[in-house]
Formats: structure tokens, C-alpha cells, sequence
């Protein structure tokens, strides 16, 4: 009997976090004509029409590109800058490090609105107002303080006498560095990685006032600001969604472990 | 350690560099641009203090203010109990568990833009899904309490999974050996679970609590997206107004007077967090 009751529960939660979604990707398969009534709720023609037409008259492909160049090179800077960082905060006992570190945590509470205006004009002034670059630079900024916790707690998972034993055959700080600690740190630049490209694929207030055309708009963006001059496009804007959210979606399932590792890394330990 | 010093600074330095670009100078920026007049097509002029008094006048700003303030603790609160609740149960979910895991992760994985899309979806009025079920004709959205609350019942959905699976984590971090301790002396369930699970899980909820206010203090795309800040300004919170006045009236003075609001109010509620934290820990 409490065997069923978890059960049920366990049902229960699983429905309600994938029946939003699963109710989306319905919407993005049915024609038009079915979108205005209720019932059926299943689909009786299932269509492709809503995905070639976003694909086809809307630049939606250029922002699904915008938005993986923007992600992968913020998460690139993210992770060389957080783990150099990192392993200097665990391994090379700098002084002041608990002030750094507790400076650190600080600036990740930083509400984003707080830095918007000042860097609109900064990255006007500076000729990178709706370019790539000055989102890879902004979200990787952003991203550095938890790329920078959690490289340190990953760093700290390493043994000092493996870095030890690399300084004393004769390596540099960096060598061991390179050739030592990296390799040993990979699931930790795994799990930072997946958070960091997870926020900056996801990220709209910085992608909304920082780009003005499909230059370097995101995907977040061009769901948000949909063309419709008549009626809402619900089923475009479904396929939309799915189509930008299938990439994290499978990236957190595929690496399932790494994801959890990362956001409980620090938050639990620390 | 006079080495070390010199060692460690080439490591730190390009990760302090960034950090002063993005983060630190905007700051100190934006105080700056606070404190002038900046509208279009008329020269920046310092003001001291004016945009801060008409920032105490503005019924808009108090407004705003009260919206997030009750969203932040009503999505909370709500949060903290349903990921209770989820991470009690999959905590014995034994051999299900990573399918449960996978499950979960989705609303914390699909960006805030599309669960507010996909949520305005649901509550449309007319062909909505969910007026369909409860067998209803709310305009959900269209009305400043009913949009509110919608507003927050999206963010529940999106966020308890973050909450759920820290304080998974927290609940695998305590011994099995107190609950055998406890059922020998007889404790009932409600009992081993006021007694042990809640004391020894208290500072990872407080932990939970802590990143769940900063992100939801700061709320912005999920309210903007999903209503805009409407009706009449009944979902408009600190972000979304201080972001309509920088970039719908291009008042930068006004607007970053605002912005400073909101960091004032994220470091408030940081600096009550780290005292309870601290007191927590002694």
C-alpha cells in the first residue's frame, strides 16, 4: 500500500514536469485549424508545416547558430579563465584567499538589470553592440564566478601530493597545471561546461538589449519578439521552442551525473 | 609564501581582468549614471540625488517593489515545500531514480523564455489547455491578480526541480544509522523526520533558500515574456520596469536609479541570508 502511494507520487512529479513540454511539442505538430478548439488534445493530422515554415521564411536558423556560438564561446573563456583560477585558489594558497573566494560568491548574486545600462553603452561606445563578441565576453563574465567556485572545489577533490610529485620531476606551476591537474579535473570542467553553456543558451535579458538584428540575436530572442502582425503564430512558436530547447534538454539528460555533480558542488559542500 | 604570491597572479589575473570588465566597472558605471539626467537628444547632466527622490514619489517604483517582493516570497515558500516533498519521495524511489532525475530536469534545463511561452499557451483564455481540464473561462493572464499568481505557479514549475535536487544531495549526506537509531527507540516516521531529517537538512534548505531568493528577486524574462508586466502593471517587477524605462522611454539616468534599486535590494537580502547562515553555523 505505501509502495503504490510512492508510486503514485512518483508519477505524479514526473507528469507534472514533462507535461508542459510534451503539451508544446503537440501544439508544435498540429495544423492550424486544430490549434483553435479543444478537444481532440492529441493531434488528428500530425503536421511538419510549423517547422518548415520557421525554418524556411523566418531566419530562425541563424539564431539557433547566434545562440551556439554565443554559448559554446562564452563556456570556452568560462573554463579556461575558472580553471586557471580555480586551481590557483586550491592549489597555490594565494593570500587572501577566503576573501576572494567570499568575493567571489558575492558577484554571482549580481542582479543582471543592475549592469545592463552601463554595459549597452560600454559595448556601443566600443563598436560591439549586436556582434557575438560582446555576448561570449558578457556571459562568460557572468558565468566566472561559478566557473571559478566550482573549478576550486573540483581542484580541491585533487590530491595535493599529485601536484607535489609533478613540481618536484621538475614541471612548472603551469605544466603541472596543463599536464597534471587538468586531466584529473575533467569531470569538473564537465559539469562546469554543462552549467555554463546551460545559462548562456538560456539567457535573455543581455541577448535582448545587446543585439538589434539577426547579426547576433539568440534564439530566446527570437522566440520572445515572434512576428505576429494579425494573430499570434502559436504553432510556429511551438516548434520554436522545441527546437530550442531539444539541445540543454538532451544535453542535461545525456550527462545527467555531471549536471548534479555541478549544481550540488559547492552548494551542499560548501 | 612570498613565491606563491608571485605564482599565483598569472593564474588570477585573466579571470580578474574579465570580472573588472563585466562586472565591477558596470557597477561603479552604473552609480555613476544614477546620479545624472540621460534622455535622449540632450547632453548628460549631473543631478545628484534627484532621480533617488523621485524614485521615493513614484507609486509605479512601490508598486513594482511590492510584485517582487510578494513573488519572490510566494514562489519560495512554494518552492522550498514542493522540493521537500519531491526530494522525500525520490529519495526512496530506488531503481527509478535516474529516470526521475531525467524527468525533473527538464523545466530546470529549458530556457525561461520558452516555459513562459509554452505557459501563456496553456492559460490562453479561449483555446488554452488548462481552462479546457478544469472545465474554466479565467483570463488568466488578463487579470492583474489571477496574472500574478499565474505568473508564479510557472515559476514553481520551472524552479522546485533546482530545489529538489539540492536537497537530495543534502538528504544523502545524512548517516542511515539515526533513522535505525530512531526506529529502535521507537520514533515514529513523522517523528524520525521532525527530529533528524529537518535539523540535519536545515543548511542545505537554507542554502536552497538563499539561491532561490537572489534568482527570484531579479526576475525578468519569465514575467516579461509571459505578460509583459501587465495588466495595468499587476506583474511588473523591478527588473521589468527598470527595464522599460533604460530601453522603451531610453531615460539611462532614471532607468539606472532603478537598477540600483534592485541591487541594493539583492544585496539586502544577501547580507540577511549570510547573517543567518553565519548564526546557523555557530
Amino acid at each position: 500500500m505505501r509502495r503504490l502511494g510512492l508510486w503514485a507520487g512518483l508519477a505524479a512529479v514526473m507528469a507534472w514536469s514533462l507535461a508542459p513540454f510534451v503539451w508544446q511539442l503537440l501544439t508544435s505538430l498540429k495544423p492550424v485549424a486544430e490549434l483553435e478548439a479543444l478537444p481532440p488534445l492529441l493531434p488528428g493530422s500530425p503536421t511538419l508545416e510549423h517547422y518548415r515554415a520557421i525554418l524556411a521564411g523566418e531566419p530562425f536558423g541563424w539564431l539557433m547558430l547566434n545562440s551556439l556560438v554565443a554559448a559554446a564561446g562564452a563556456t570556452a573563456l568560462a573554463l579556461v579563465l575558472g580553471s586557471l583560477a580555480g586551481f590557483a585558489l586550491a592549489k597555490l594558497r594565494p593570500p587572501g584567499r577566503a576573501a576572494t573566494l567570499a568575493a567571489v560568491v558575492t558577484l554571482s548574486m549580481l542582479p543582471p538589470i543592475a549592469t545592463v545600462s552601463p554595459l549597452f553603452l560600454m559595448v556601443s561606445a566600443t563598436g560591439l553592440h549586436d556582434t557575438l563578441i560582446a555576448l561570449v565576453l558578457v556571459y562568460a563574465g557572468f558565468a566566472l564566478p561559478l566557473a571559478v567556485w566550482l573549478m576550486t572545489q573540483f581542484f580541491r577533490g585533487v590530491p595535493d601530493e599529485l601536484y607535489i610529485a609533478a613540481r618536484v620531476d621538475g614541471c612548472s606551476a603551469l605544466g603541472a597545471f596543463v599536464r597534471v591537474m587538468l586531466p584529473l579535473a575533467t569531470p569538473g570542467l564537465v559539469a562546469t561546461g554543462l552549467l555554463v553553456f546551460i545559462f548562456a543558451w538560456n539567457e535573455f535579458l543581455f541577448a535582448l538589449s545587446l543585439t538589434a538584428s539577426t547579426a547576433a540575436r539568440t534564439v530566446p530572442v527570437g522566440i520572445a519578439l515572434f512576428p505576429g502582425l494579425h494573430e499570434v503564430p502559436w504553432g510556429e512558436i511551438a516548434a520554436g521552442s522545441v527546437l530550442a530547447t531539444a539541445p540543454v534538454v538532451l544535453l542535461a539528460i545525456a550527462f545527467q551525473r555531471r549536471v548534479l555533480d555541478g549544481l550540488t558542488a559547492g552548494a551542499v559542500k560548501g | 609564501m612570498k613565491a606563491a604570491r608571485f605564482e599565483s597572479a598569472p593564474f588570477l589575473a585573466p579571470a580578474a581582468a574579465l570580472l573588472a570588465v563585466v562586472t565591477a566597472v558596470p557597477m561603479a558605471y552604473v552609480v555613476w549614471l544614477s546620479l545624472e539626467v540621460r534622455t535622449p537628444f540632450r547632453a548628460p547632466a549631473f543631478v545628484g540625488l534627484d532621480n533617488y527622490l523621485r524614485l521615493a514619489s513614484d507609486g509605479r517604483f512601490w508598486n513594482a517593489l511590492w510584485n517582487t517582493a510578494y513573488f519572490t516570497a510566494a514562489s519560495v515558500a512554494l518552492e522550498l515545500v514542493l522540493g521537500l516533498a519531491v526530494a522525500l519521495a525520490v529519495a526512496r524511489a530506488g531503481r527509478t531514480r535516474a529516470l526521475v532525475y531525467g524527468a525533473i530536469l527538464v523545466p530546470w534545463a529549458i530556457p525561461t523564455v520558452v516555459s513562459a511561452r509554452m505557459w501563456e499557451w496553456m492559460y490562453n483564455p479561449e483555446t488554452g489547455v488548462l481552462n479546457y481540464l478544469l472545465g474554466a473561462r479565467v483570463n488568466w493572464l488578463g487579470d492583474p491578480t489571477w496574472a500574478l499568481h499565474a505568473a508564479i505557479a510557472m515559476d514553481v514549475w520551472k524552479s522546485t526541480p533546482f530545489v529538489a535536487l539540492l536537497l537530495l544531495a543534502g538528504l544523502q549526506g545524512i548517516p542511515r544509522d539515526l533513522y535505525r537509531a530512531a526506529a529502535t527507540d521507537g520514533a515514529s516516521a513523522w517523528t524520525a523526520f521532525v527530529r533528524v531529517t529537518l535539523p540535519l537538512l536545515m543548511p542545505v534548505i537554507l542554502v536552497a533558500a538563499v539561491f532561490r531568493t537572489i534568482d527570484a528577486l531579479r526576475v525578468f524574462d519569465a514575467v516579461y515574456v509571459l505578460t509583459g508586466g501587465g495588466p495595468a502593471n499587476g506583474t511588473e517587477t523591478l527588473s521589468i520596469y527598470a527595464y522599460k524605462v533604460l530601453f522603451q522611454t531610453l531615460d539611462f539616468g532614471y532607468g539606472s536609479a532603478l537598477a540600483v534599486a534592485m541591487l541594493a535590494v539583492a544585496a539586502a537580502a544577501t547580507l540577511a541570508y549570510a547573517r543567518l547562515l553565519r548564526e546557523g553555523a555557530a
